[in-house]
């Protein structure tokens, strides 16, 4: 390596006090060189951010601070430097992107201006020679029609352009270091591969040394040149791309590397060809705005989902993978009849759920159960654990006794100590408490189990463990399920049959593995295209 | 529990509020003890000044005791308070919840109906209500809930709005619970905190009623009030200060404790304010 941009020595970031472990960074050592990109990975909690912003001097003070340790930006102590220098360094020098650019740009100036407020605080330039220098700026990160674009506010960029002005806003300056935290964790698989290809570009026109701080191996593999694995705060592992994805030495590395969801999709299984529920010509719409009882006008119209056909037959599990938007979410809540659909039908035991009001559907309700997205939002706060499992089952009438008695079983069966009975959900990891919601759905022992993204908000590690579960159990309870999933790797690994839908619409209905061999639909062939890290570990 | 009040206690002025508060309820409490007589009655020379004649606090016009009728309307003022809030709050909360759950027309409805509440001036409604009314304890309570309620309904249906698309509320739905059910059970303790925050907040106001419907001579004219006192002396300020004064500094002491409780509730129970310190 030759002369280093960034030199990170011995670098410790206190918690506050009465966190879980004193450090939020303990004892890291990183390089970054010149025209390299570095890759920190880690799951969340493993201190990854938190390096990075204490390089743009950018930490949350005065609890959580740098404590002992350097930050040398070619040869000067970022922590020793007065807050003025620390402003020049920003911008000119190190710069940043993140990973929500809808939060991250101000929502009431035009990108064109915030692109020169860069400017004016760092150089003087007339406003002419600025407003062509946001031009060209806009162009080289391929947005189209830059004209147009520095009239735009925010909101009328979609999250990809909002991406790309972020990136030409870090870049203005032409900084030797370009910091992006997580900066395609927010964006749709076709999207991210997009901004990972400009990011490369920028960094081989620039020069720049990138860091690069991310959770998905995938990505990693698609742009790293070096890699440091994180762990509880201490850089467990550094070394090149190659190493350390192809030949991992620290076990936790290893045991990461093992829990990413390979592409290859699951052997086929035996299936039962009876089905256990049938969707059939599914439509909904969604209509926004309107005014005062219906005064004022009519608002926007979104069709959701349009003539959705679905197959679920009994044992499988049935995917149905798209992009955010895509009307996956939708189908699934018309399912469960959390949101009621247009027109259509849903056949389970030969009963349309579609057309029952609330308490014709009662009854049906304990065979569709469905599992949630977010592990966090999913489990009412102040209910006991015990209680957000009985409570279906008590709801039907079950004596106390025995639905405590099948909590406690339940309890054991997702994986959890049955102490848990009595404990509040916050007392609980993310990957527990979604053991717990899946627990809840189980009550009722459902035929069919719908679940919505269920392992996207969780780490990898605790994904993989999930998906196990979610396997395991659906063997033991003759379960059929619907699986949710923006992830195709993830599809890939629990999916018996696949449904692709873009626009509200099914494009691509298939056996997992002929979906992944022979994709028909070119969306599905543009979204596999788009998964990242496809050439490592492929098979 | 025990861990709110850690997090109360961190505010300190919010403990001194609460110690005054105490002091205040403990007067209240103890008023037929220390002035067993009835605070209307003649219990000496009039226009007294402060500890002469007997008189702790000195004696009005008409000869009654300040200090008495100080010591008995803290009674008045803390249970036309308390009465006012627990009346606006629980229809509030009703209406807030209805229309924050259910959505759509009923929504609409009773949101309009909040709104045409709202642009009345409070006070000057009150003053209205009590006048069509016969001033009584009975009037007072319902003009100060009624002027008070569309503030909580507001608070209520805003913090229904974004429970009941959370994702444990939507899976109670899935099991088949009732409404009423999800409304009470699951939506309504999570939303529990800021009601009780706005409900200690609205506590002085409605005590600031009180005492203004009071002044005005609209106060049940058979129970001795704070601001009965106060429009009693306010002829004599110049002559006898100590007539308005007394009363207005228990009326100031009182409310300032509730606001500095209120704050300190509002620390304790809503811990996203509570990094911001």
């Amino acid at each position: 390596m030759s002369e280093s941009l960034l030199e990170i020595r011995n670098l410790h970031i206190c918690l506050p006090e009465g966190s879980e472990r004193p450090y939020a960074v303990e004892a890291a050592d990183l390089d970054l060189a010149p025209n390299e990109i570095l890759c920190i990975v880690g799951e969340s909690g493993s201190g990854k951010s938190l390096t990075a912003r204490a390089v743009m001097g950018l930490l949350p003070k005065p609890h959580v601070r740098v404590v002992d340790g350097s930050i040398r930006l070619a040869g000067e102590d970022v922590n020793q430097v007065s807050e003025a220098r620390l402003r020049e360094i920003r911008g000119s020098e190190v710069s940043m992107i993140f990973q929500e650019p809808m939060t991250a740009l101000n929502p009431v100036m035009t990108i064109g201006d915030q692109i020169d407020e860069v400017f004016r605080f760092h150089e003087s330039m007339t406003r002419k020679d600025r407003r062509s220098r946001a031009l060209d700026l806009l162009a080289d990160v391929h947005l189209p029609d830059p004209d147009q674009i520095v009239r735009s506010y925010p909101h009328e960029l979609s999250g990809g352009q909002r991406q790309r002005a972020m990136i030409a806003m870090a870049l203005a300056l032409d900084p030797k270091i370009l910091i992006a935290d997580e900066p395609t964790t927010a964006l749709d698989v076709t999207t991210q591969a997009q901004i990972l290809k400009l990011i490369k570009e920028m960094q081989a026109a620039h020069n720049t040394g990138v860091l690069f701080i991310t959770h998905d191996f995938g990505v990693v593999a698609d742009v790293a040149d070096r890699v440091a694995v994180m762990q509880q705060g201490s850089v467990v592992e550094t070394g090149t791309a190659d190493e350390v994805l192809n030949a991992p030495k620290h076990p936790y590395t290893q045991a990461l590397i093992a829990a990413v969801p390979s592409l290859a999709p699951r052997p086929p299984r035996d299936q039962s060809a009876e089905p256990a529920l049938q969707v059939k010509g599914l439509n909904k719409v969604f209509r926004s705005g309107g005014g005062f009882l219906g005064f004022g006008g009519g608002g926007r119209t979104v069709q959701a989902a349009k003539d959705v056909t679905l197959d679920l037959k009994r044992g499988e599990t049935l995917g149905i993978v798209g992009e955010s938007g895509s009307g996956k979410s939708t189908v699934a809540r018309c399912i469960v009849r959390l949101i009621d659909a247009d027109d259509g039908q849903i056949l389970l035991n030969g009963t349309d759920l579609r057309p029952l009001n609330r308490a014709e559907m009662r009854p049906h309700r304990a065979s569709i159960q469905m599992v949630f997205q977010d592990p966090f939002a999913s489990l009412n706060p102040r209910t006991r654990v015990g209680k957000i499992i009985a409570q279906g089952p008590l709801l039907r009438g079950t004596p106390l006794a025995e639905a405590q008695e099948r909590a406690r079983e339940l309890l054991s069966i997702v994986g959890l100590d049955e102490r848990a009975y009595d404990r509040f959900p916050h007392e609980f990891s993310g990957g527990q408490r979604q053991r717990i919601g899946i627990a809840r759905a189980l009550a009722l022992n459902p035929e069919v189990l719908v679940a919505d993204e269920p392992v996207s908000a969780l780490d990898v590690s605790i994904q993989a463990q999930i998906l196990l579960l979610l396997d395991e159990i659906r063997e033991k309870m003759h379960l059929s399920m619907i699986f949710i999933t923006h992830d195709l790797r993830v599809a890939a690994q629990v999916c018996d049959r696949i449904a692709v839908m873009r626009y509200g619409e099914i494009v691509e209905t298939g056996a997992t593995a002929e979906i992944f061999a022979d994709p028909q639909a070119p969306y599905t062939k543009d979204l596999l295209a788009a998964v990242p890290g496809q050439n490592w570990r492929a098979a | 529990m025990a861990n709110f009040w850690r997090l109360f206690r961190r505010n300190r002025s919010a403990v001194a509020g609460l110690a005054i508060l105490v002091m205040v309820i403990l007067m209240a409490a103890t008023a037929q003890l220390l002035y067993p007589a009835d605070p209307f009655s003649l219990a000496g020379a009039s226009m007294q000044p402060p500890g002469e004649g007997g008189f702790l606090l000195g004696s009005d016009s008409l000869g009654r005791d300040v200090a008495a009728g100080i010591a008995h309307g803290a009674k008045t003022s803390l249970l036309i308070g308390l009465l006012a809030t627990i009346v606006a709050v629980g229809f509030g909360t009703v209406m807030g919840a209805l229309a924050g759950y259910y959505g759509g027309w009923i929504d609409d409805l009773l949101m309009r109906t909040t709104e045409m509440f709202q642009t009345i001036p409070s006070f000057v409604f009150a003053i209205l209500l009590v006048a069509i009314m016969k001033p009584s304890i009975h009037s007072i309570v319902i003009a100060i809930a009624v002027v008070s309620w569309p503030a909580v309904a507001r608070l209520v249906r805003g913090e229904f709005l974004s429970l009941k698309n959370r994702e444990f509320v939507q899976a109670c739905h899935t099991l088949g619970m009732s409404d009423a059910k999800v409304i009470l059970g699951e939506i309504l303790p999570n939303c529990l905190s800021p009601i009780i925050v706005i409900g200690s907040l609205m506590v002085a106001t409605a005590i600031l009623i009180e005492s203004g419907l009071a002044f005005l001579g609209l106060g049940d004219p058979n129970i001795m009030s704070w601001g009965f006192q106060i429009g009693a002396g306010r002829t004599l300020l110049r002559s006898a200060w100590w007539v308005c004064t007394f009363p207005g500094i228990a009326i100031l002491v009182t409310v300032l404790a509730i606001n500095l409780v209120g704050e300190g509730l509002n620390d304790a129970l809503n811990p996203r304010l509570r990094e911001r310190q």
